[in-house]
């Protein structure tokens, strides 16, 4: 069959079936998540080796800190089941809804972001680098900075395409399937945290 | 995202993924330990990428596809942690 043919639609008997009945943009979309993950394993595990090799790795996060990774826990899981119930809509073709729930995890998304950017300042001003510190090990500070960054980059990047597909689906540019798959890179960005949260926080907890 | 699932279903998980994180700060300031809040966070993982990303509803050839590389890589890089160890105390390179 000539490729002009193809190109027509004479071709689409001989056409191969969808790989795993998925739409391939969904595919394409998991491929990069488990790309992401080993990204964030990579990170996670450096931080691990650095923390692990260091005798005097600073365990200085008060309890101020750890109720506001609390908050910020809680409001990021909150917008995973906002995405949820906003994909949920646009599949049953309530584009209102799926525009009111995309948008309501958008927002937070930002104040996550602002609680985090809020504690990264905290720690600035108390003397916080890239490479030194006042608590000990001079790489605490690129090792925090480091993962903590590349997800807070995640969840901004995330607001702003999951903006950008709502405002798509709004005119009609883009369907549900296109809510649905960056609902699925939204769930990865919550998904990190509960390992950033334990790695990062939990086990430097002052007592 | 197929039909299966209902929003009862979500919020059952979105509430058992917040318990386990209120398990975690317990544990941070009564038992801390690694591997035991790492197998929490592994559980919330797990409960996150079946139920928020609907894997448990898509064909076993795409969770066959994804999960064992993936989890094959994550492994891999546990060889990591003897080096660690090494360096703790400052023992010198084996000859």
């Amino acid at each position: 069959m000539s490729e002009a043919n193809l190109t027509m639609g004479h071709g689409a008997g001989v056409m191969e079936e969808r790989p795993f009945a998925i739409p391939s943009k969904k595919l394409v979309m998991w491929l990069f998540i488990i790309s992401d993950a080993c990204t964030f394993g990579a990170m996670l595990f450096a931080y691990g080796y650095v923390r692990n090799a260091a005798p005097d790795w600073p365990h200085h996060f008060e309890t101020a800190s750890i109720i506001n990774v609390a908050i910020m826990t809680f409001i990021l899981v909150t917008s995973s089941l906002t995405m949820l119930i906003g994909t949920r809509a646009a599949k049953s073709g309530d584009k209102s809804g799926a525009l009111r729930f995309t948008f309501i995890t958008v927002v937070l998304g930002l104040v996550f972001a602002a609680l985090h950017l809020r504690e990264w300042m905290s720690m600035i001003h108390a003397g916080v680098s890239l490479f030194q510190n006042p608590w000990g090990a001079p790489l605490f500070g690129a090792s925090f900075f480091g993962v903590t960054g590349l997800h807070l980059a995640h969840v901004v990047s995330g607001a702003i395409a999951l903006t950008v597909v709502a405002l798509g689906y709004k005119r009609g540019r883009y369907n549900a399937d296109d809510i649905e798959i960056w609902s699925l890179y939204w769930h990865f960005v919550d998904l990190v945290w509960m390992f950033v949260v334990p790695m990062v926080y939990l086990l430097n907890v002052a007592q | 995202m197929s039909a299966e699932g209902s929003l009862k279903t979500d919020l059952m998980v979105y509430v058992g993924i917040l318990v386990m994180a209120g398990l975690q700060i317990f544990m941070a300031y009564h038992s801390p330990g690694v591997i035991r809040m790492l197998v929490v966070a592994a559980i919330q993982a797990f409960l996150a990428i079946m139920f928020f990303m609907h894997l448990r509803d898509e064909k076993s050839t795409l969770r066959l596809a994804l999960i064992p590389a993936t989890l094959f890589v994550l492994v891999m890089m546990n060889m990591v942690w003897a080096d660690s160890y090494r360096l703790i105390h400052m023992r010198p390179f084996p000859k």
